[in-house]
């Protein structure tokens, strides 16, 4: 099976206590797969694999291949800021810049040097649409992004990874800090966009995992213990601790 | 243990009342049809109120789980189980009022001849023998358990099968309208067997998550 997103044997440390224990994973294109498992369990670092977010930490070792279709992500000819173009990242709070709606969700495309004015508000638009906040926002692109409510500025995050035309998004709990109208939204959001591109999204929250996924992964203290669809996941877990953690039974 | 698993273990105490109220509703049933006990027909009518009232109870208590818990995985199918047994109960319940109300509707008692030939004894001998090995498999959560009753519900399907060619032998010995109302009984018993057939396939699923159902 060709998978757009791979781990293999993966093994992560850091320093000397190890986070993930010999993963291997496939992720298929233009699909939501989500993450789930208690705090700690290593699901965060997974996650930020794949955009080399974890190099940022001194003590972080990868043992291991992260492929993107089919390219070793960690090898040395990797230009990493080319890397986070094809890979955006949403977080958990929402952290727009304190710019202007319009320059938060340029900023990806002035960084890469581009000047054109009619370019760069074809771009905004378009990302904006494809976040569903340009209805809303049309008017006010001037206003500053942080003059927004929390919905509508993760969904400033979202345009602002997508204006950069990646083919991947991470996101990392990206509704827990939102009201359920504002969860909503972002949810009806992910749906839409998994049409064109591959998502993996961690949560904690197991209904958003059931709502919004096709494929979820469960992980315990570094442990990849079960992947599957996710309709088998919240109707017949294979592995026990899975199904003691989806129905609230762990620890 | 947490706030689902109290509620779960609340609706399973729900249902093992609902069997045990059914259950006694088809001891007092087989008594009024072998027994010609007028008085126990309708005595099984009042307690047909408690059943529905019961029915009731639990569907709410299911609603309210499935509302306030968003239960998944073993508790979803518990959950769903559970509903569609307490259905299956309660028709199963109808089914032994409808058969002794025809006792209480009927003058005299059934010959004794044709209720032997009938095997009606071994057919209600069978069909408790099968809620035994429900209640016992729901309890227990043992499929094994579950399994027995498909045999059994072959012993009822024969008798059933068998029923016709003896009441047609005996038109216009004895009173028409008796032949009829037993076969009609006969008929029942089969098809409250059936529904306990559905409710052990019901209980495989919640333990297995193997749908057993329409498997030939």
């Amino acid at each position: 099976m060709k998978y757009k997103l791979e781990a293999k044997n993966i093994n992560v440390f850091y320093g000397d206590k190890k986070a993930l224990n010999n993963v291997n994973m496939g992720i298929v294109q233009n699909a939501v797969t989500a993450l789930i498992g208690p705090s700690g369990c290593g699901k965060s670092t997974f996650l930020r694999l794949f955009n080399r977010m974890n190099d940022y930490i001194d003590s972080f070792r990868l043992e291991g291949d992260i492929l993107i279709d089919n390219t070793n992500i960690y090898s040395k000819q990797i230009l990493v800021d080319e890397l986070r173009k094809n890979v955006g990242m949403v977080f958990q709070k929402p952290n727009p810049f304190p710019k202007s709606i319009f320059e938060n969700v340029a900023y990806g495309l002035r960084i890469q040097g581009i000047k054109d004015k009619k370019f760069l508000a074809e771009k905004v638009q378009d990302a904006l649409q494809q976040a569903a906040l340009w209805d809303e926002v049309k008017d006010d692109l001037k206003k500053s992004a942080l003059a927004l409510s929390g919905g509508q500025q993760q969904r400033v995050c979202i345009a602002r990874a997508l204006a950069v035309e990646p083919s991947i998004i991470l996101m990392d709990e990206p509704t827990s800090a939102l009201d359920p109208i504002a969860t909503t939204k972002v949810e009806n959001l992910i749906a839409q966009l998994k049409k064109n591109y591959t998502i993996v999204i961690v949560t904690h929250n197991m209904q958003q995992a059931s709502r919004i996924s096709d494929n979820t992964a469960f992980f315990y203290m570094g442990d990849l213990i079960e992947f599957d669809t996710t309709n088998n996941i919240f109707t017949n877990p294979k592995e026990e601790k899975t199904e003691n953690y989806i129905t609230g039974r762990f620890g | 243990m947490n706030t689902i698993e109290k509620e779960i273990q609340e609706l399973r105490k729900s249902l093992l009342q609902m069997f045990f109220l059914v259950e006694s509703q088809w001891e007092k049933g087989s008594n009024a049809i072998l027994e010609y006990d007028q008085d126990i027909a309708e005595e099984i009518s009042s307690s047909e109120k408690r059943i529905n009232a019961q029915e009731l109870k639990i569907d709410s208590e299911c609603e309210n789980l499935i509302a306030l818990h968003a239960p998944v995985a073993v508790d979803l199918r518990f959950i769903l189980t559970t509903f569609k047994i307490n259905h299956a109960l309660e028709h199963i319940a109808d089914i032994a009022e409808s058969i002794a109300t025809y006792v209480a509707n009927y003058d005299v008692p059934y010959e004794k001849k044709v209720i032997e030939e009938l095997n009606i004894s071994d057919m209600l001998e069978a069909f408790n023998s099968m809620m035994d090995d429900i209640i016992l498999a729901y309890e227990n959560k043992d499929a094994k358990i579950a399994k027995k009753v498909f045999k059994k519900d072959k012993i009822l399907n024969k008798i059933n099968s068998n029923a016709p060619v003896i009441i047609a032998k005996y038109l216009n010995k004895y009173d028409n309208n008796m032949l009829l109302l037993l076969l009609s009984s006969v008929r029942k018993i089969e098809r409250a067997g059936d529904s306990l057939k559905k409710i052990g396939e019901e209980i495989i699923y919640h333990i297995e998550a193997n749908v057993v159902k329409h498997n030939k």
